[in-house]
Order: structure tokens, then sequence, then C-alpha cells
């Protein structure tokens, strides 16, 4: 049984039914599930979701499908866990690092969205599912496409790391590399999505797409005891993701499993493409797009879409935004890494350097509980870390060639 | 020649189902406003008092034209429009 009672323009409140489009036909400003949340909160209780599956499954209810879920039963419902070495690192009390490096089945957040994406294509009965990507959504697309038998055509920027495009192939999608920038290539897609019925999950499907990243916070609260933490750092590309986030807590707490949203929702950006986060440093609502440039491929949207509704989130939350450039973001893959043992791509390194900064500044205070997003996996974007990193020691196959350099190990440690 | 300005579907039905339509040459907001008296209603969909909408983005020649001169942006004869709603990816 179905909670969503239609989608509604979240400019001019105009209603729409249940369909697969994505903008509102009279001011063009994007539609927004809507959902009965006071049936929602008659069935949907902590005891029930607790019994459940460990997958964003469990919180089905707040999710815009109808029948039951098709695609990613497994995805969703990654770690939490208690960075102690980090918050020494920073100098922080409290803090915790969400952990999608190990989401199934593609290694990112997008697993969550792709899982929702995919089964409600599935309803609406489309056979091509499609997609705009930087890297990890194509790779979601990919995999979970294929498991659930999609036609699929994946446009991506040609300048993609290698790795990432690897990744994609492996899975034999219609793979479309185009030449030029992420907003070139969707606005490219957003044609051809006029023109093709297919499903472009971050095109015509986004309303439904979209709200498969508030299990990213719903799981938050959960693991966190059923309650939310003072602070959470989100990474940064079209916003979504973020506003998503502060949708979660409020969710949570019309249905009346938390009580109380204290928390403050910070933008984490890179100093190379940092329309979000300038536009809250400058106390303004105005999103002025950019050409981006940063290593951190995955938030490199110029032109971010939710970026009005992301600020207004930060704001409304009492929190702030912060950018940091490509050496701050390496640095800060390598801190998360050698502290707490997780390998971020490039767009964890933004966050836990925005973090660091954002605690050195007193926006975030040293004696708050906070929580980090990490949304993708190292290993997709080795290429960022290529001679960033320290050398192996090499040796002879033998014993003393070993202790030659145990040595030295040893001396330098001194 | 003229200016090649490309419809998205949300706009069709005022285009009578076109997906491609010519102007003359001037600065957007006249493209707009020609756009307007051809198909009525169209204008007040794209802008509003004469800024183009929060979520509509327009390209001449796939330059966005907030790096141009936004509203005053020129395009002549040859050149292409599109009119592009906002749409999400990344994070």
């Amino acid at each position: 049984m179905s909670y969503v009672k239609g989608l509604k323009c979240r400019e001019c409140n105009r209603e729409y039914p249940v369909e697969p489009m994505y903008v509102c036909e009279f001011c063009f400003g994007p539609l927004e599930v809507v959902y009965d949340y006071n049936g929602i909160k008659k069935v949907l209780t902590k005891e029930v979701i607790e019994k459940r599956g460990q997958n964003l499954w469990r919180y089905r209810e707040l999710l815009p499908i109808d029948g039951e879920p098709q695609v990613g039963l497994q995805s969703g419902y990654t770690p939490l866990l208690k960075a102690d070495n980090l918050a020494r690192e920073l100098g922080v009390k409290e803090l915790y690092v969400k952990d999608d490096t190990v989401s199934h089945p593609t290694l990112s957040f997008k697993d969550r969205v792709v899982a929702v994406a995919l089964t409600k294509a599935r309803e609406f009965g489309f056979d091509t599912v499609a997609c705009a990507s930087t890297g990890n959504l194509a790779h979601s697309v990919s995999a979970q496409g294929a498991k659930a038998g999609f036609k699929r055509f994946i446009f991506i920027p040609a300048t993609l790391e290698a790795s990432k495009i690897v990744a994609s192939l492996v899975y034999e999608p219609n793979l479309i590399a185009v030449d030029g920038n992420y907003d070139e290539v969707n606005r490219l897609c957003s044609e051809i999505a006029n023109k093709y019925r297919w499903a472009f999950v971050n095109i015509n499907i986004r309303p439904f797409y979209a709200e498969g990243s508030k299990t990213h916070g719903f799981e938050i609260i959960e693991q966190f005891g059923w309650k939310a933490p003072d602070n959470i750092v989100v990474p940064c590309a079209s916003g979504s993701l973020l506003t998503k986030i502060w949708k979660s807590l409020k969710e949570f707490k019309e249905i009346g499993i938390i009580h109380d949203v204290q928390t403050r929702i910070f933008a984490a950006q890179a100093t190379g493409c940092s329309p979000i986060s300038t536009a809250i440093k400058q106390g303004t609502d105005v999103i002025r797009p950019v050409k981006p440039n940063t290593i951190a491929k995955s938030l490199a949207i110029g032109n971010p879409a939710d970026g009005f509704y992301a600020t207004q989130a930060v704001n409304e939350s009492g929190g702030y935004g912060e950018d940091v450039s490509d050496p701050e973001i390496i640095e800060a893959i390598k801190l998360l890494a050698r502290t707490e043992g997780i390998f971020s791509e490039t767009a964890g390194g933004v966050t836990v350097a925005a973090t660091k900064k954002l605690i050195e500044s007193g926006r975030i205070a040293r004696d708050e509980v906070t929580v980090v997003c990490i949304t993708g996996n190292g290993l997709k974007t080795q290429e960022a870390l290529h001679g960033q990193t320290i050398s192996p020691y090499y040796i002879k196959p033998n014993l003393a060639s070993f202790e030659e350099v145990l040595k030295k190990i040893e001396h330098s440690k001194q | 020649m003229a200016v090649k300005v490309r419809i998205p579907a949300p706009l069709q039905r005022l285009t009578q189902g076109l997906g491609e339509v010519e102007t003359g040459p001037g600065t957007i907001i006249d493209l707009v406003n020609d756009l307007d008296k051809r198909f009525p209603g169209i204008g007040e969909r794209i802008s509003e008092a004469g800024k183009i909408r929060r979520f509509v983005n327009i390209y001449v020649n796939e330059e966005d034209i907030r790096f141009l001169k936004a509203e005053e942006s020129e395009v002549k004869d040859g050149d292409e429009v599109s009119i592009v709603p906002a749409i999400a990816g990344g994070c």
C-alpha cells in the first residue's frame, strides 16, 4: 500500500498526479513527493522498522513506491561508526562517520537513490533506464539495471577518471561519453529525455529518485539510538542529498519517531566548485553558477539544481557552508584513511576537510556530536592520490634485505 | 536565417507540440517576449517581471546565459537557444 498522495511543486504548490514528470509545467519548479504522514504514523514505528531487513527498504512507507521493492534489496543500512581517532585528531569530543563507502552493490550512496528510481521505473512500465552521471550514479544504474533486466543508456563527461569508466563498462550498458563537462552532459540529457520514452533516473524520475537519499538520514537517526546528532556535514554537488537529509529529520519528527530537531546541517564543497557554500557565506539565496575546476569530480556541478533549497535548509537549521582546496581534499582523504581505516573518494575528502575547517573556525563546537557523511569509495578515484601517498619499501627476497629496511623504518620512527 | 529555439517538453503544449521554433535576433528578453506573442502564456512560464525564473536555464550556443549577460545577452541570426529546466545529479 502506498502513502504517496501525489506530486507538488516546491515553488508554486501546484499539485500533480504520480507520473514520470519532474518539473512544474507552470513555473519549472521541482516537484516533490507528498505523503500521507497521518497514515504513515499509524504503521511505521521504531519497533516495526527494527524488525525489518537491514536495507534501505526498512523505511519503505516513507519512500515513493506503490508495490513491493524490486531493485536494490540489499542496498543501504551502511555502518555509522564512532570515529574516536579522527575526533582526537580534530580536537572534538564525539565524531561519527556515516560510511556509504561500503554500500551494496556499487560502493556509493547512489545505490540508495537508484534502488528507489529503478523500482519506480518498473512500476511506470519503462524498459529502458538512463542517467547523466559524474561516475557513481553511472555505476549504480549500470549494475542495478543489469540485475533488474533494464536496457541502459549511461551519459558521462568524457574526461572522467579511467577507473570510473571501467567500473561502468563492466556491466555492459550503452555508455555514451560526451565531449563536455557535467553541466553540458545534463543539458544534453534533458533534451534527449524530451525525445525518448526512457526512465532518466535524475530527470523524469527525479522526484522519486531523490527520495532515496532520505534513507541516509533515517539511518543516521536510527543508528544513533533514535535521536538526531548536533551537527551533520554533507557534501554538496546539486545540493540534493543535503536537502533530503534535512527532509529525513523533519519526517521522523512529523511521524513521531523523534521529538525534536535541533540538528545543524553544514554544506561542504570544493573551492573549485562552490556555488552553494559561497551563497551561504554571502548570505544570499541566489546561486551563481560557476565553471567547475576541482579534483572532486563527483561534486563538480557548477549549476546546482537544488542549490537554492540546500541553502535554505542550511540556514533554517543554523548551519553553515565551507569550501576546501584540492590539497586540503587530498590531505583529508589520507587523514580519514590513517585514523579510521576508511578510504573515501574525493567527495569524502571534501567533507572531512570542511569539517576540520568548521571546527577550527568554531562553527562546530568541540563539545558537540557531529556526523560526517562519507558518500563514496576511494577505490573508484585512485588517480586523485597518484604521487600523493607514501611509497613502498623495495627489497630483495632475503631476510638480510628485509632487516636492513626494518632498521631504517625503526630509525625513522624514533 | 533566424534564431533557432529549442522548446522543452513541459512547454510544448503551448507551442502546438513544436520542439523547435524560430525567432528573430535581439536580447534574450526580446526573444521571450516574441515567443509570448506567438505562443501566449509561454512568457510567464519562463520569466517573471523581466527576469528568467530561478529553475529555468537558458543556453545560447551551449553557453549558460548567466555566464554571458543574463537576460540582456544578445542572440543573432544562426544562433541556437535552448530552454532547459534545472535537473539534479551528483550529491
